[in-house]
């Protein structure tokens, strides 16, 4: 009798305890994904299916991969909604100024360079200039589309009236179709403010998504219909609700938490970025307007950017372009999370846009352009501050 | 009228069956015990109940679990789960002519499956003839899979998740065994079926063998016309143990349709090698596999889909007790641990030339009681990591697992 009350015993203190013998959950401020706070369920069920779509599904030749493409799902670029891999690095070809891109007709303005069996991947033409793109992190995106657009212009220096060797201009791009403008959006010559990608190309997460789905998995949607091979008009191969409930994933997704924000030298680091006038472009604080998300409404966000193009110098100039921006200028990109980065690219660093970069500090060393003063007062630094400064940058 | 007659009829007919029903006509064939079965007799290796004279016996096996698992503290919670209900029939249809068949119900009826149904023709030991349905003889777990033998819940990833568990197709070939003093040596050769392309375009985003199994033409219709070759040799010495060594091989894409050319012929290889023995005194018994799977995948395709994979499990089962408890006179308490690995893609990105992750280990450590040898109940800890690709932070599952399976 005692042996049977002895094994019920055992059975119960592990059925009731067993949540103890699991792997506990990172902290918050170690992950890039999770949910903005302050969703409805509504709102969280839409999230959960956009997280689905984006990180489980694996698109095959049944599902309509390809038949040319550069990755197979959406999660395989952004591994844990952070940067990406070389291994899923885009190639962007045939634009060099504001006229547009003159290799359409060879496949651009992205190059597919994988393909299902029985197909060839599209060769770079030889004639073409292009650009790599390290696939950006996901996280926080939301905050970003619901920056006011005067907002960005009220950063703007166009013709850098404040003397500060820092210009800083939006890249006015043409609306697609399907795009609704935002409310209060400005507009030049009909054309607006783009906010998303390296060069600012995409003006909101809808024309993004879409165009991620066709262009690096060769997806079509009603949004983007045309196969990237054929060039033909066909069914989609994704239905509108998982675009939507994608684009939903990405404007809810939660910015990074910083990490140590109290450590005396991450605090002096902060400084350091101050003094050495990179907050002028990785601008520390933005705030929302309104959205129609209310838990992105009027929300104060440190994102570290200007969301504005500037020169970046030759170094850097690869000569490929979107929009109206040159070639040479690149959307200053949003420094928060750049400490996990590693935790999505493989343990090791590829910063920059083409993640040429292998350290922080050699991402600084390579700016030039209108950052070439703050890279040369970086210079200047005792190897202490240095240390300093990149330790803050890994806290974001 | 006619009515009333069938249905009085039909009555008297089950009134009748139910009277016989008489449970010292059920004979038990009793399992070899000589010790000198291989992982390759398994199929025939299970207690099966025949029914007076009649040429017919069955059995089959059953088997389900509770567990609660979590991964980076998300849990599903506590699961109850029927993981397979599986029959078997066999038939001696003359001296040297049987048929067996095995019926696999998974996940209640989420998979329902002719795992084997074959037809053997004895003509020498050393030659014998087998067709219909049959398991591709490839490592040790393939065929020696039933539930009740494992101290497990889980099978092993190797076998499940990198080659395909009971991986059956059409085909036929030929089997046989030779005894000397304490050796047993044997042999199996088969031309089946084979794989498909779904090896290497699929939803789980890596090289997976099992979505071939996805191809319900299978049993029907090669996919290109090329057999699958599967050939295993073993040994064994009744004292020391038992070593196979196992090859399958054939294409796996449709490289020409209507006559057309439509690509390359590109071939699956699989090599396995699998061990088991007892150790004398303690009775430690040891069991092991590993195997390397070698794919043809189009330069041009992506490397999330491996050429080569590798991976294996060894479990250590060691009794601790035996006697009476509870009353079940032949109890035997297990400790039983074990560990297993399988790297999904190995080799190097173009891009980096850094190494690509992907790739999955576990322990296991179990205690199983098994009231009878036909029946096990096992309580498993589990814990796992799995790397992504790019080798980003492992991701760790663990849990308990409790559950049963047991022959009948």
């Amino acid at each position: 009798m005692k042996r049977f009350i002895n094994i019920n015993l055992l059975i119960f203190t592990v059925f009731f305890s067993c949540g103890k013998l699991e792997p506990k959950a990172p902290l918050d401020e170690d992950i890039l994904d999770g949910p903005i706070e302050g969703l409805s369920t509504e709102q969280n069920q839409m999230f959960l299916r956009g997280d689905i779509a984006f990180n489980d599904d694996i698109f095959t030749k049944e599902t309509g991969l390809g038949p040319l493409f550069v990755s197979t799902s959406c999660g395989s670029c952004h591994a844990g909604d952070g940067k990406g891999h070389p291994f899923t690095t885009l190639t962007r070809f045939g634009q060099t100024d504001e006229n547009g891109n003159t290799f359409l007709h060879l496949g651009a303005p992205q190059l597919q360079n994988r393909a299902i069996s029985g197909c060839e991947p599209e060769q770079l033409p030889p004639e073409a200039t292009f650009s790599k793109f390290t696939p950006p992190a996901n996280t926080g995106l939301g905050f970003i589309d619901a920056v006011p657009d005067a907002d960005i212009m009220a950063m703007a220096d166009p013709n850098d009236a404040d003397g500060d060797g820092i210009s800083g201009v939006p890249n006015w791009i043409a609306l697609k179709g399907f795009i609704t403008a935002r409310s209060g959006s400005i507009t030049n010559n009909g054309k607006h403010i783009g906010r998303f990608g390296k060069k600012a190309g995409a003006y909101d997460l809808l024309q993004q998504t879409a165009a991620a789905y066709n262009q690096d998995m060769g997806i079509t949607s009603t949004f983007e219909p045309f196969d990237t091979h054929s060039g033909q008009e066909i069914d989609p191969e994704v239905s509108n609700q998982t675009v939507h409930d994608v684009v939903f994933y990405l404007r809810t997704l939660k910015a990074p938490v910083q990490r140590n924000i109290n450590d005396g030298e991450v605090m002096r680091g902060k400084e350091l970025f101050i003094q050495s006038n990179c907050s002028k472009c990785h601008t520390p604080e933005l705030k929302t307007g309104i959205s129609p998300i209310a838990a992105l409404s009027n929300k104060t966000f440190s994102p570290y950017t200007d969301m504005l193009m500037h020169d970046m110098g030759k170094g850097l100039d690869d000569g490929y372009t979107e929009g109206t921006a040159k070639t040479y200028e690149w959307r200053t990109p949003a420094l928060w999370g750049l400490g996990l980065s590693k935790n999505s690219q493989g343990g090791a660093y590829f910063l920059l846009h083409d993640g040429r970069a292998r350290s922080i500090e050699e991402a600084i060393i390579l700016h030039g352009g209108e950052a070439q003063n703050s890279r040369e007062r970086y210079n200047t630094l005792s190897q202490q501050e240095k240390q300093k400064l990149i330790k803050f940058l890994e806290s974001l | 009228m006619r009515k009333i007659y069938f249905i009085l009829l039909g009555l008297f007919i089950a009134k009748t069956t139910t009277a016989q029903i008489d449970s010292t006509l059920f004979r038990r064939k009793p399992l070899d015990s000589t010790g000198m079965l291989l992982n390759m007799d398994a199929v025939y290796n299970r207690p099966f109940l025949s029914v007076g004279k009649l040429p017919v016996a069955l059995g089959g096996y059953v088997e389900a679990n509770y567990q609660h698992l979590g991964t980076d503290g998300i849990s599903e919670g506590h699961q109850f789960q029927m993981r397979r209900f599986t029959l078997f029939v066999a038939s001696g249809i003359s001296r040297r002519i049987k048929f067996l068949s095995e019926i696999e119900f998974e996940d209640g009826t989420k998979e329902i499956n002719i795992e084997f149904a074959a037809l053997d023709i004895e003509f020498h030991p050393l030659f014998n003839l087998r067709g219909g349905v049959i398991m591709n003889p490839i490592g040790a777990f393939n065929q020696n899979h039933d539930g009740p033998k494992w101290e497990f819940v889980d099978r092993p990833v190797s076998a499940t998740q990198m080659l395909p568990a009971t991986w059956s197709n059409v085909g036929f070939g030929i089997y046989g065994k030779q005894f000397q003093k304490d050796w047993v040596l044997a042999y199996e050769a088969y031309l089946t079926n084979g794989f498909n392309d779904k090896i290497i375009d699929n939803s789980e985003g890596k090289t997976f063998l099992p979505a071939a199994k996805e191809d319900r033409e299978r049993f029907e219709e090669s996919f290109n016309g090329v057999p699958l070759v599967t050939a295993k040799g073993a040994i064994r010495h009744k004292k020391i143990a038992e070593v196979g060594l196992s090859y399958m091989g054939g294409v796996y894409n449709k490289f020409q349709d209507d006559g057309l050319e439509l690509d390359k012929r590109r071939r699956v290889d699989v090599v396995a090698i699998d061990v088991n023995s007892t150790l004398p005194r303690l009775k430690t018994f040891i069991n092991a596999e590993w195997a390397w799977v070698y794919v043809d995948v189009p330069a041009t395709y992506t490397q999330q889909y491996a050429n080569r994979q590798r991976g294996g499990f060894a479990d250590i089962v060691q009794p601790l007790y035996t006697g009476n408890l509870f009353g079940f006179n032949k109890s035997v308490i297990n400790a039983a641990f074990r560990f297993e690995y399988v790297d999904y893609n190995v080799g190097r990105f173009n891009e980096t030339g850094d190494n690509i992750s992907d790739h999955y280990y576990a322990i296991v450590p179990a205690i199983s009681w098994r009231p009878s040898p036909q029946t096990v109940l096992r309580f498993n800890y589990k814990y796992s990591w799995r790397a992504d690709l790019l080798g980003n932070p492992l991701s760790k599952t663990a849990g308990v697992q409790i559950g049963f399976s047991s022959y009948f």
